[in-house]
């Protein structure tokens, strides 16, 4: 009953057209072509000239190549029996596992009503404390790490996902290098998380399209697995690549770039991804975490700073620690009022000591003579950086506090520290 | 009489429609799927025999050859009682109602009234029969919540009109009609309680336009004193990601000495609008007392949701805020933001292949950014009243960097400009308003000539501190050092506000007069110190003192110890002349 075309009119890059009629905006299509069969998606129609994203890319389709429409737009299938799982961005298994084609639902849904949305309330604890105190991260918090290429952040993603009290998580990969996204799977598998894990993976060496994919496919799932009840937390690594493939196929399209080369409504495109972050009125969360790497380190390129306008703060991944400078989780005052009673003071009172300190080696390096505060605040310091910073620290947010009264009293008297008399009678540890 | 098209494009959110019959720019259409939903457009743009359309919802499924209805009428919102307290979306769909209806999602191609159809409301005519009236004159009144709500003679009619019979006092719903008005030429026009207006028209029944010259006070020192706004006036708070615009423009919401707030949230985050949207309602309006909400309209159009009702949705707060001015009431449009409306515009025009201007804006980004501040001011009523729209913007600039096309296109055009700075933001110095760099047209609240004695300390503060970076604080001379110290000073009581205090959160004018008077006699009032460490060790004192003075009730017991306790210690060290 679907017509089939036999000729296609252009090639340019992984966008072919074809002369049809009868087609619908977002259908999609299947491009038969010696290389294989690969789906594609309508994303032009100008009269009967029909644009379609080849998601295996355009290499090698001949002008005869055959192109079927199927009826409708882009879908994957949704079950409990993804978890364990890993696909593409096209929903096509990567794992030799059988191929999963019940309950199709649309990737890209429409946006949720904002009046059916909560004030989010609960911390997602990660036994990071650089996060649980410092920055803790909230349900339904859209948070991306920003990074640098070279940093260790898939590990930190993997670290988070493994330990945040969450019922699913889904793992979006976005030109992952191979050897990471191998890492990745290896060590949820490893450490049991894999039970309760999705992946949709598109890694360096795959078509540009199904980069465009993995997010929208990860997030439907997401979507799906919340409104059944489930608290959700979906890992992107990362959406510069992201970013990166809606440039490529925008200047293919003969877009006018905007900024740096980026299509116009990078902005929007990203927010209707980090948007869906969500807490739901009567049913489970949404929290997005993703890596967001900065070419050159550049927090004004248009990535991170469009990025830093969407989300709800931002972490810092800088020489293998989360930055206490810059990092900032806007959400939150909303939760770390009622974890316990001193995790406020401790975190700023650390800070502002961490920030002293960071004074100090300034003096230090330009030659100034160290006094006996600035010799508190060096030593200070390091067991800062060592204890609490370390990523490899892993305790639960409790036990951080308590350290961080340790540390405090090793290094201080109560005085230095400006904490309030009363906090110091309740927490400050006795010595003897 | 309304034309009928066929789709022959769609790319993204435009479609390009043939059609036959006429067609107006601007005017409404629904694009129909084929399986019966029909999808809200409005004309961009016409070339010959097709027009091109921006969908306001998502596209997926049109297929060339799917038909479009025009309706012939332009983009428009219902104006009646019962929008305070509500929250819509750009379209003006009330979003709490849409829940009930569709659940967790925006289903596309549903749309609501905005005015319940079946609310009753308590109708006093004011009119008499024989009336000679013209548009935007009152017919009656109904209560709305706190307000007198009047019922006009709609605004679309061009003469004058003569009442031929008014309903008697009683309850009417919004579609009830309450006036049957006649003009010179015979012709009869029904009036009811609610009415259709245009948004890209702004509304101009009035009888003049005046200089926006009254204070319109926030309670946020830093703006009523250094860069103060009036009502009737425009601003716009530019600011990098993080510096705080959101939380400036939640306060405003909750402290500006005006009737009623509106809040356009254009193309931000969701969560955000959740906020005022669950904690308004709790809280009370400190000039009322009774719930924020009921002086509050919300538009959420947050960045998810359809990029092309993004500018219908500033479109629709600045016409519903126009509404409220006919009525002699002071309104606030909060725009958060303008950026993104901009950004929106830029979508289309990319997708009309328009010739782009700077950073790939359209040409007439300028023009429609200065129109629609424009609809702001301060109007004399027919009656006599006074009314105003207060606009403040809140500007995203790429990178923080205010060269940007949007930036600049806005400056040109506003009254007032709050610039939030990075550096003040990241050392926690909330207004992050940066004193150097804004400035305001309009008169505040404090002697005009104080204040640009305080800001000339703040310059002279900031200059040594430049130097000191250079020469130390040795090479420093005393009397540049105390100067920084004052400026320092000035900065942390006066300037910054701490917006988690129940007190300090909110400084009332008399308030801000009384600090800011004694503020001035301490930074005028010449001070000798033996050692640059005695001045700092002073200034750490005073700054704690003065800081706790502004957490304490106004007037009161603890409020006078403080202050004359500040005012022991500076005679201490101040310099005997």
């Amino acid at each position: 009953m679907h017509k089939v075309y036999h000729r296609i009119e252009r090639i340019a890059g992984s966008v072919i057209t074809v002369k049809a009629d009868g087609v619908a905006y977002q259908e999609l299509a299947q491009v038969t072509s010696p290389q294989g069969v690969s789906l594609a998606r309508v994303i032009r129609i100008d009269k009967e000239m029909v644009d379609l994203q080849v998601f295996a890319g355009a290499r090698g389709i001949t002008t005869d190549s055959q192109v079927r429409f199927i009826g409708k737009p882009m879908e994957i299938p949704f079950s409990d029996s993804l978890l364990g799982r890993v696909f593409t961005g096209s929903g096509i298994p990567r794992d030799n596992g059988p191929l999963i084609e019940e309950n199709p639902i649309q990737i890209g849904g429409p946006s949720v009503n904002p009046a059916k949305r909560i004030i989010p309330r609960n911390m997602v604890r990660t036994g990071i404390p650089m996060i649980d105190v410092f920055n803790t991260l909230v349900v339904s918090q859209k948070l991306p790490i920003f990074s640098i290429a070279g940093e260790p952040y898939n590990q930190l993603l993997a670290r988070i996902a493994l330990q945040a009290e969450v019922d699913v998580i889904v793992l979006g990969g976005m030109g992952l290098k191979h050897d990471d996204y191998l890492y990745l799977r290896d060590f949820l598998e490893q450490n049991g998380a894999l039970s309760r894990s999705v992946m949709f993976v598109h890694t360096a060496s795959d078509p540009i399209v199904e980069c465009l994919l993995v997010p929208d496919a990860a997030l439907a799932v997401a979507e799906q697995f919340a409104i059944k009840g489930k608290n959700v937390l979906v890992l992107l690594t990362d959406m510069t690549n992201f970013a990166d493939a809606m440039k490529e196929i925008a200047i293919t399209m003969e877009q006018i770039p905007s900024n740096r080369g980026y299509p116009g409504d990078l902005y929007s495109q990203l927010a209707s991804r980090y948007e869906k972050a969500v807490d739901f009125d009567t049913a489970g969360s949404i929290t997005i975490l993703a890596v967001t790497t900065m070419p050159g380190d550049d927090v004004t390129h248009p990535v991170p700073d469009n990025t830093g306008y969407i989300t709800e703060g931002q972490f810092y991944l800088r020489k293998g620690r989360i930055e206490p400078f810059g990092s900032l989780s806007r959400l939150k005052q909303q939760v770390n009022g009622s974890t316990r009673s001193d995790h406020r003071t401790i975190m700023n009172t650390m800070i502002q000591l961490y920030a002293s300190f960071k004074e100090t080696i300034e003096k230090q390096s330009m030659g100034f003579r160290m006094s006996t505060w600035d010799q508190k605040l060096l030593r200070y310091g390091v067991r800062f950086e060592k204890e609490m910073m370390d990523l490899s620290v892993n305790i639960p947010l409790e036990k951080a506090l308590d350290l961080g009264w340790i540390i405090l009293s090793d290094c201080f008297e109560p005085e230095e520290t400006g904490i309030p008399s009363k906090m110091i009678n309740e927490y400050w540890p006795k010595k003897g | 009489m309304a034309s009928i098209g066929k789709i022959t494009g769609v790319n993204g959110n435009l479609i390009r429609v043939a059609f036959v019959g006429a067609v107006a720019q601007n005017e409404v259409a629904y694009a129909k799927l084929p399986s019966g939903i029909k999808l809200k457009s409005e004309v961009i743009r016409i070339r010959g025999d097709y027009a091109e359309l921006q969908v306001f919802e998502d596209t997926t499924g049109l297929k060339a050859g799917d038909d479009v209805e025009f309706t012939g009428e332009l983009l428009s919102v219902e104006l009646g009682p019962g929008l305070l307290g509500q929250v819509f979306d750009g379209l003006q769909n009330p979003l709490p109602r849409l829940a009930e209806e569709c659940g967790f999602f925006l289903q596309r191609g549903k749309y609501l009234n905005a005015l319940e159809r079946d609310q009753k409301w308590a109708f006093t005519p004011v009119a008499k029969v024989g009336d000679k009236l013209t548009a935007g004159e009152t017919l009656g009144t109904v209560p709305e919540g706190i307000f007198k709500h009047r019922i006009m003679v709609p605004f679309k009619v061009r003469k004058t009109v003569t009442v031929e019979k008014i309903m008697p006092a009683g309850d009417y719903t919004v579609e009830d009609v309450i006036a049957i008005l006649k003009d010179a030429d015979g012709n009869t026009v029904e009036a009811k309680i609610m009415q259709i207006w245009p948004v890209k028209i702004p509304i101009k029944q009035y009888s003049e336009r005046m200089r926006p010259s009254e204070p319109m006070v926030t309670q946020q020192r830093i703006i009523d004193t250094f860069f103060p706004v009036a009502r009737g006036g425009t601003y716009c708070i530019p600011g990098p990601f993080g510096a705080g615009k959101t939380v400036l423009q939640q306060l405003t919401s909750r402290y500006a000495d005006v009737d009623i707030v509106i809040l356009a949230a254009c193309g931000e985050r969701a969560g955000e609008v959740v906020e005022t949207l669950r904690e308004f309602p709790e809280l009370n309006d400190p000039r009322t007392g009774k719930s924020l909400m009921e002086r509050t309209l919300i538009i959420c159009n947050t960045s998810s949701m359809p990029v092309a009702a993004r500018e219908a949705s500033v479109y629709t707060g600045v016409t519903l805020a126009e509404y409220y001015r006919q009525m002699g009431l002071n309104v606030l449009l909060l725009a958060d933001s303008t950026s993104r409306w901009a950004q929106a515009l830029r979508e289309m025009s990319g997708r009309l292949e328009e010739i782009p201007g700077e950073e790939a804006f359209p040409a007439y980004l300028e023009s429609v950014i200065a129109s629609f501040y424009e609809r702001g001011g301060v109007v004399r009523l027919k009656d006599g009243s006074i009314g105003s729209v207060t606009i403040g913007g809140s500007v995203s600039p790429a990178g923080g960097n205010f060269e940007e096309p949007v930036t600049q296109a806005t400056l040109k055009v506003v009254g007032a400009f709050h610039g939030l700075s990075r550096e003040r933001s990241d050392q926690r110095r909330f207004p992050a308003i940066n004193p150097m760099d804004s400035w305001s047209k309009y008169e505040g609240i404090i002697n005009e000539q104080k204040v640009q004695e305080a800001r000339h300390i703040l310059a002279m503060g900031i200059d040594v501190n430049q130097m000191m970076k250079v020469v130390g604080e040795e090479g420093t001379s005393m009397e540049d050092f105390i100067t920084y110290l004052k400026s320092e000073y000035l900065d942390s009581v006066y300037l910054q506000q701490d917006a988690y205090h129940d007190i300090d959160a909110a400084c009332s004018a008399d308030r801000q007069q009384y600090l800011f008077d004694k503020v001035y006699e301490i930074l005028k009032t010449a001070m000798t110190f033996k050692e640059k460490e005695n001045a700092r060790g002073f200034f750490l004192k005073l700054t704690q003192i003065t800081k706790d003075w502004n957490r304490v009730e106004f007037k009161s017991k603890e409020f006078k110890e403080l202050e004359e306790q500040i005012f022991k210690s500076v005679a201490e060290v101040a310099t005997n002349a």
